[in-house]
């Protein structure tokens, strides 16, 4: 195909670069500077999708990011492709593939368009009121269905293959829009020493200049000042998508999507995140479509989109032309069209007497124009083949034969941006529209985007804008020339449930739908948005929200500012996901942490487990074990001879100062004033709810001085806690709180051959049953390497836990291991942790606590000080409906009635489990595993009033069956304690 | 994403801070009624417009300050250290 729509002269485009690209396979070509939607027009294109619900052809209705119809899938493969991107925005490149979306087996023949037929079953909220019975036919039957035939893009089936960069940036001013009011708001505040920041969609700068062959000497002339500022950053192609809080604005650029195939080694786009003093909109305005019956054929535009294809592009997009319009500004366009060729058939003006410089233009080149006429219906399947005109209000039509309709209703200024902003918007009755307000941020609409429609209003109101922005005065407020144009469904006598004039493209709404829904009894102008979903297409309604509140005003006879806008939403044009993530993506999604002895246990085969960002080793098969085998084997060796466990991620907090045992004394419910240095105490944190929040043994290391250690997943929250009260309760205390968590690697050696094991490596310290009993610390050398040496056990077993610097963990992990190798040393994970420490009915927080167990719950009254006169969470312990509940949740073992059965975590707990359900529940399983030590399985559970059901027998109702538990005391291995001494 | 003065740092974003409920709420003694204990540990004001807060500067400084917001428009009027009677 050849570009046989091309005029010979004019446009932005280079002629001397020729550029082929495919469209649903066909192969054409097109200029360098060309869109998609021009090169297509170029080649005498204009059906290019099908509609959302009805499948209707459609085209191309404008030259910006309003466009509802002209929506494409692009990319070369799967890893690049993007779907319902608007191909008035896609620049051409050389090889693009472009396909139509939501039409089967192709444009031309749909089978999917048989919904246009039968459109009278579809009306408004039709889903709503079809499809309800039989009882399970929606989700199973319609809705699949009706989701195969709606829609708009699929999503890629790859992974997005391209790269994505993000940055931060901050400016005293942030100008969005590069049309003549941006521009001249940029210079403006340049001119101050600024440092601003301008950005627009397009790839070339002058907005709506670019259309105007006529203003290129002053456009140049402004792009050249603007370079000659060093405070000015130009980001073209760089579209602002969302106005955040604080003047926060999101901004997307495309790097490289222009050049398609060159650029793989180059992220694709860019999202900025821009911190401004003061923004200013000078985001131009949006023509109207006119809503007439069948107003939705190929070759009904906007006029001025028209017009620009013409002026910008070189491209004639028809050739013979309708014009409908309400605005002097389609009058321009006529005449634009006239000069390139395309012969102007009818300009039809709803309006009675209309004036204006356009009017005068087209009359004076002999342009037929009909006054207070209207367009009452049109022809031609998939592309307008004729239109038929009446003077409103008489039945009695005209049929002119044409290729191409412009239609123009006046100009919606694009307020998206103000309005994410939380500013008011005000209703300019003089202009038929909203326009900018009451600002909430600091932020200065200017340009069309502020109502201005005149060239000369817009440059003056973008100075005044980067006058006012750079705290200038402001000589005197801009004239305003504009005029309004029209709303709502145009009349035209026909019986309006026969005809389809169509307010909302993408989403496919008629006038009819909206009608309907005020026939209903909806009146909030955002509920006939969701119920008709008028504007909730991707396109946010950029072309249809205005008509669409006019239908509502009109209807209800009330005022459009009494019926208000719909909520204008970020982002302005939909933005790929990639965008967002930049580079958290793959391993860089979140950080990993990793211990010290991480890579020794990688070497030596474990299994990791993720625990909050930590990965703790899990278990260490040997050979082909299964994780119960090596668990079982880990469990085993543990409680015979010796096992070596990485305790490192632990939380660690050294506490010190003159206060430090007075502060733990407020913070946890033990007393520690009495605690001698070189002693360790298990230590319980609450909240002041009096719930558990952590808990870990702290150490006393000296008077003013300890190693407090959390849970893994607590140790910032504690931390945090900590700093809270020492910074605004309890300010009379001399504390330091240093986090030492990743300043120490942590080794346990547990099991009664522990001592035997460290002895040979420890220096400066007797470590004797006699001198270092169970919970002490001593500071000493441990294989050379200073260590802060606990002696303590989460397994039951004697145990020790060696403090070293992170650096040498690795080293003394090894000497460690070394040295047991006489012993039978095995390494174990945190499986094998878990097994031990139930078995002797230690809790882990987070696992038997919920958030709403009290130490009396899990049976830790007796670590509270209860001499002291307060501690975090002593006064919630007292509350009266706390002390008087008798049916609080408790911690208790359970033992199945077969022992071969291990339970699932979580299970529930009833007393009879041939009741109906909904059962009453009496607890839960918090912790289950099958116990080497005792050959059978166990399970920890917070029951109701468990401790005195102890010795009872409870069930746990599972699918098709239940299992008998008894319940018992939690300590299910040695519960003498005689183990801890070796 | 707001952008919040830190009275020790100055204007830093919103991602650097951890919030901390409502400010000035005074910690009820360990001897107060169950009435008491209930007002400090549950009710908060939940002001519409002006209203005294917490913030911690978690990824700065670390401190803890207090602020005042509207929490209809979602702007700082002050920020204060710890302890400073606000103006």
């Amino acid at each position: 195909m050849t570009q046989t729509y091309r005029l010979a002269t004019g446009g932005l485009i280079d002629r001397s670069r020729t550029v082929p690209f495919t469209f649903d396979g066909k192969a054409m070509t097109g200029h360098a500077g060309d869109t998609l939607a021009s090169a297509l027009l170029a080649n005498g294109v204009h059906l290019v999708g099908r509609s959302f619900k009805y499948h209707r052809p459609r085209g191309i209705v404008s030259a910006g990011a309003e466009e509802p119809n002209a929506l494409v899938g692009v990319g070369r493969d799967e890893g690049h492709y993007t779907p319902n991107l608007r191909a008035t925005q896609v620049e051409l490149y050389h090889g693009l593939r472009a396909e139509s979306q939501n039409r089967m087996p192709s444009l031309e023949r749909d089978v999917g368009s048989i919904t246009d037929r039968l459109w009278r079953f579809f009306p408004a909220g039709f889903y709503y009121k079809t499809f309800m019975w039989p009882k399970g036919a929606w989700t199973k039957f319609f809705e699949p269905r009706i989701r195969a035939i709606a829609g708009l893009g699929r999503s890629p089936a790859a992974p997005d293959a391209a790269r994505y960069a993000q940055i931060y940036a901050h400016c005293d001013v942030l100008v969005i829009g590069a049309g003549p009011a941006g521009l001249s708001a940029a210079l403006t505040a340049a001119e101050t020493g600024a440092r601003v920041i301008i950005c627009d969609e397009q790839a070339q700068f002058g907005g709506a200049l670019l259309a105007e062959p006529g203003k290129s000497a002053w456009l140049a002339e402004q792009r050249a000042r603007l370079a000659g500022f060093a405070n000015i950053t130009m980001l073209p192609r760089t579209i602002a998508f969302g106005y955040f809080p604080h003047n926060m604005i999101g901004l997307a650029q495309d790097l490289t999507d222009h050049q398609g195939e060159a650029s793989d080694d180059a992220p694709r786009g860019r999202l900025w995140q821009v911190r401004a003093r003061q923004v200013i909109t000078a985001t131009g305005a949006i023509e109207r479509p006119l809503v007439f019956p069948d107003n939705d054929r190929p070759g009904i535009m906007l006029a001025d989109a028209a017009r620009t294809y013409v002026e910008r592009y070189a491209v004639k997009p028809g050739n013979r032309a309708v014009v409908f319009t309400a605005h002097d500004d389609a009058y321009r366009a006529a005449v634009s069209l006239h000069r390139a060729g395309v012969a102007i058939a009818a300009i039809v003006d709803l309006r009675e007497s209309p004036a204006g410089p356009g009017l005068d233009a087209a009359r004076t080149a002999g342009l037929p124009v009909r006054t207070h006429a209207t367009i009452i219906g049109t022809e031609g399947n998939l592309r307008v083949a004729a239109v038929s005109v009446a003077t409103i209000g008489e039945t009695k039509s005209e049929r002119i034969a044409c290729d191409l309709v412009l239609m123009s209703g006046g100009f919606t200024p694009s307020v998206h941006l103000f309005s994410q902003s939380r500013g008011k918007l005000a209703f300019d009755p003089a202009l038929d529209a909203f326009i900018p307000g009451t600002p909430a941020e600091p932020t200065i609409a200017a340009g069309a985007a502020a109502g201005c429609q005149s060239l000369e209003a817009a440059i003056a109101s973008g100075r005044a804008a980067g006058l006012s922005a750079t705290g200038q005065a402001v000589a005197a407020p801009v004239a305003e020339t504009g005029a309004a144009g029209f709303l709502g469904e145009v009349p035209h006598g026909r019986d309006p449930a026969s005809v389809r004039a169509f307010v909302d493209f993408q989403n496919d709404v008629t006038a009819k739908d909206i009608t309907l829904a005020l026939s209903e009894g909806f009146r909030s102008i955002e509920h006939v948005k969701r119920y008709t979903t008028t504007g909730m297409a991707t396109d946010q309604g950029k072309t249809s929200n205005m008509n669409a509140l006019g239908i509502v005003s009109k209807s209800l006879g009330v005022a459009i500012p009494s019926i208000g806008t719909t909520t204008f939403r970020m982002p302005y044009t939909p933005i790929p996901f990639g965008y967002f993530a930049g580079y958290a993506r793959g391993e860089l999604v979140e950080p990993v942490r990793e211990t010290p002895i991480h890579a020794w246990a990688a070497e030596h085969g474990a299994v990791f487990e993720d625990v909050s960002l930590w990965k703790r080793a899990r278990y260490f098969p040997r050979g082909a074990e299964t994780m119960h085998d090596a668990v079982a084997r880990e469990c085993a060796a543990v409680r015979a001879g010796v096992g070596l466990f990485d305790a490192s991620t632990l939380g660690k907090i050294e506490i010190t100062g003159p206060d430090a045992a007075e502060f733990l004394n407020r913070m946890y419910v033990n007393a520690w004033t009495k605690l001698k240095p070189g002693r360790l105490r298990y230590g319980i944190l609450l909240r002041e709810d009096g719930f558990i929040i952590d808990d870990g043994v702290v150490g006393r290391i000296a008077d003013d001085r300890f190693h407090v250690t959390t849970t893994t997943g607590g140790a910032a929250r504690v931390l945090n806690m900590m700093e809270d009260y020492l910074q605004t309760e309890f300010t009379d205390l001399k504390v330091w709180l240093t986090s030492t968590t990743e300043q120490y690697a942590v080794i346990a050696v547990q099991g009664p051959r522990a001592r035997a094991v460290i002895a040979p490596l420890v220096e400066d310290a007797d470590i004797s049953a006699a001198a270092m009993p169970h919970m002490s610390v001593v500071e000493c050398r441990v294989a050379g390497v200073p260590a802060r040496l606990f002696r303590v056990s989460f397994t039951g077993e004697l145990g020790f836990e060696i403090n070293v610097p992170a650096d040498y963990g690795r080293a003394v992990w090894e000497a460690v291991a070394q040295a047991g190798q006489a012993h039978g040393i095995v390494p174990y994970g945190t499986e094998t942790m878990h097994v031990l420490r139930a078995e002797k009915g230690y809790i882990i927080v987070g696992q038997e606590t919920d958030g709403t167990a009290t130490p009396d719950d899990v049976g830790l009254t007796w670590a509270i000080g209860k001499a002291k006169p307060d501690f975090v969470g002593k006064r919630a312990l007292a509350r009266t409906a706390l002390a008087s509940q008798t049916d609080r949740k408790q911690l208790v073992g359970l033992l199945t009635a077969d022992p071969a059965e291990v339970l699932e975590e979580g299970a529930h707990l009833v007393a009879d489990p041939a009741q109906a359900v909904p059962m009453t529940m009496l607890g839960h399983v918090t912790s289950s595993y099958w116990s080497a030590a005792l050959n059978r399985s166990i399970a920890l559970a917070m029951v109701r009033n468990g401790r005195a059901r102890i010795g009872q027998t409870l069930h746990v109702p599972l699918p098709g069956r239940s299992v008998a538990v008894t319940l018992t005391d939690p300590v299910f291995y040695d519960p003498e304690g005689a183990r801890l001494d070796g | 994403m707001l952008l919040i003065p830190c009275p020790y740092c100055g204007e830093r974003p919103e991602i650097e801070f951890s919030y901390g409920g409502e400010a000035h709420v005074v910690r009820a003694p360990a001897n107060a009624t169950d009435a008491e204990w209930t007002a400090f540990l549950y009710q908060r004001s939940n002001a519409r417009g002006s209203y005294a807060e917490r913030w911690r500067h978690a990824h700065g400084c670390g401190r803890f300050f207090n602020a005042r917001r509207n929490t209809v428009t979602d702007f700082f009027e002050q920020t204060y250290k710890i302890g400073e009677v606000p103006a």
